[in-house]
């Protein structure tokens, strides 16, 4: 295999790697302040795709199309906690868990019904061929989409640590007894941690469908790669999270360059067992059951 | 002048698990009341109750004559009562600064309110940047207390503050409190050392059961028969002496 190839394989690596990185951190967000795995997660990233296509069909400039994606899914991810999680609160992890699973399911059939059941393009943000960068061939729009990951990094991680409500989200991974004994309102905290992670879902949606196109039912996939990166992130960890999707999307590329493209999806499962079996805390941790 | 705080006929208890029955206290701005029992009376529990942890199943809990039976936590500390619970409940990955200001985050940071906390408690100054789980244990619970003082209570609730620490930790941490007094905060002191309880407080009350079984000024307490043996005689292991009742 050439230079070339290698540098090639690495930027595919990289740009599916900011993806699941995204995906994580909208997962890690949502545990970390409630101790709950959000399996709607992967649904926040086909709205955001399916958002942006419908509305771009609808007329709407893409810029504003993107922005507005962004903004309804976070508003949907608010609606989930506030409606369908918060009454239930009381009722412990694993209850809640299978809330986000219900939610999932409503999520992408309402898709279907609203949106059709064909695959839908997205014109990418920016026109023009391929650009050389350190001798690999880069769409355009993988620019974009690590470029916007960046930027979501730093914002997030701006936000997390430097504004009362990032430490809010951080006092609620610690405990929400002692949060709320220090005046927070932990049910707000848990309601910003889902509109924050429908966001980030629907930001990788957005920034990826011109890329890979997108369809109603993209969400399952996309929410087990991004599970499988916070899981390998250490789930409850921003920055793991990130690490976690960039050597996620490596990994795929290295087994689509030296095993066989067969076997790419395979090796979120891989990863995932493998953590589960070797590092069983990273998923369980300290916080099932004592949060919410 | 109606009381800081006042508890009328309290029930509360973990779900169907009633633990504390009928309770009532109150405790006047300035006063220093020590809240005394066995392990397992229900003391934490009442503490829990009244800060709003536990919703009551019965009775009244009002600050200053205003009711907040029931009222969620978060919405209590604007209303001026702070809670330093059993086990301190710290932010541990959380610096010792952070810590600081999550405990102004409902009342708003006052920079004054922040160093007389860290006047009363000079030892924290050195470890602002610390996370709390790198605290002693004595620094610990000062950073509890710290914590709470950040939101300028005017009812504190405080939960064993003296367990595990070493004496001369809890020599500072008590004159503190006697300072807390003379400002005229509402303190409850919940206490596993009676005899040192009842030497800072003005009154105390006696639990046993989940119930309160007595109440009176701190000095008569001391001198209590049925309390001396039950709660200061059982904890020291031997019956106070005459000594330690005049000190
Ligand atoms: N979270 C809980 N769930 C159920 N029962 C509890 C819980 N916490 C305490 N209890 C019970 O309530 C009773 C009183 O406990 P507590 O209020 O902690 O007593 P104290 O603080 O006086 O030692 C005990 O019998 C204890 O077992
Ligand atoms: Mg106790």
């Amino acid at each position: 295999m050439s230079t070339a190839d290698l540098l090639q394989f690495v930027a595919s690596g990289l740009q599916n790697g900011a993806i699941y990185a995204l995906m994580a951190l909208g997962f890690t967000l949502v545990f970390a302040s409630t101790g709950v795995i959000n399996f709607a997660q992967g649904e926040f990233f086909m709205l955001g795709g399916m958002l942006v296509a419908a509305e771009v069909a609808a007329g709407v400039p893409l810029g504003l199309a993107v922005a507005g994606a962004v903004a309804a899914t976070a508003a949907v991810g608010a609606l989930i906690e506030r409606f369908a999680l918060r009454p239930a609160r009381a009722s412990g992890a694993l209850t809640l868990i299978i809330i986000t699973i219900g939610c999932s399911m409503l999520l992408k059939s309402a898709a279907r019904h609203l949106f059709g059941p064909d695959e839908r393009a997205v014109p990418a943000f920016s026109e023009g061929e391929p650009v050389a960068v350190a001798g690999a061939m880069v769409q355009r729009q993988v620019l974009w989409v690590v470029g916007l990951t960046l930027l979501a990094a730093v914002a997030l991680t701006v936000l997390y640590r430097w504004t009362k409500l990032g430490l809010a989200m951080r006092a609620c991974s610690v405990s929400h007894d002692a949060a709320r004994i220090v005046g927070i309102d932990t049910a707000r905290v848990v309601m910003a941690s889902f509109a924050l992670a429908g966001a980030l879902g629907a930001l990788a949606g957005a920034v990826v469908a011109p890329v890979t196109q997108t369809a109603y039912d993209v969400g399952a996939r996309m929410g087990l790669k991004g599970f499988a990166a916070a899981v390998l992130g250490g789930l409850g960890d921003p920055v793991g999270a990130i690490v976690g999707g960039v050597v996620l999307g490596l990994l795929e590329s290295g087994a689509v360059a030296f095993v066989s493209g067969t076997y790419k999806d395979a090796v979120a499962l891989v990863v995932l067992l493998l953590v589960l079996v070797l590092r069983p805390q990273g998923i369980v941790g300290r916080h099932l059951g004592e949060k919410l | 002048m109606p009381d800081a705080l006042e508890v009328v006929g309290l029930h509360a208890g973990y779900g169907r698990i009633l633990v504390v029955r009928d309770a009532s206290l109150r405790v006047e701005p300035g006063e220093v009341v020590a809240l005394l029992g066995s392990n397992g009376s229900g003391k934490s529990t009442l503490l829990k109750a009244v800060a709003g942890l536990l919703k009551p199943e019965a009775g009244a809990v009002r600050l200053f004559g205003k009711d907040v039976t029931g009222v969620p936590p978060e919405r209590l500390v604007s209303n001026g009562l702070a809670l330093v619970p059993e086990g301190r409940m710290l932010f541990g990955p959380l610096t010792v600064a952070e810590n600081l200001a999550l405990g102004a985050y409902a009342t708003g940071h006052v920079q004054e309110v922040l160093e007389r906390v860290l006047a009363l408690f000079p030892v924290l100054s050195a470890r602002l940047s610390q996370p709390a789980s790198t605290l002693s244990g004595g620094e610990q619970q000062m950073l509890a207390i710290g914590r709470a003082l950040m939101s300028r209570p005017r009812v504190m609730l405080l939960d064993e503050p003296s367990l595990g620490l070493a004496p001369r930790v809890v020599s500072d941490i008590f004159d503190v409190l006697d300072e807390l007094r003379s400002e005229g905060i509402a303190v409850v002191l919940v206490e596993q050392d009676a005899n040192l309880a009842l030497k800072h407080a003005d009154r105390g009350y006696v639990m046993r059961g989940g119930r309160i079984v007595m109440e009176g000024p701190a000095a008569d307490l001391r001198r209590n028969d049925d309390v001396r043996l039950a709660y200061l005689g059982s904890w020291h292991g031997k019956e106070p002496t005459d000594a330690d009742l005049e000190s």
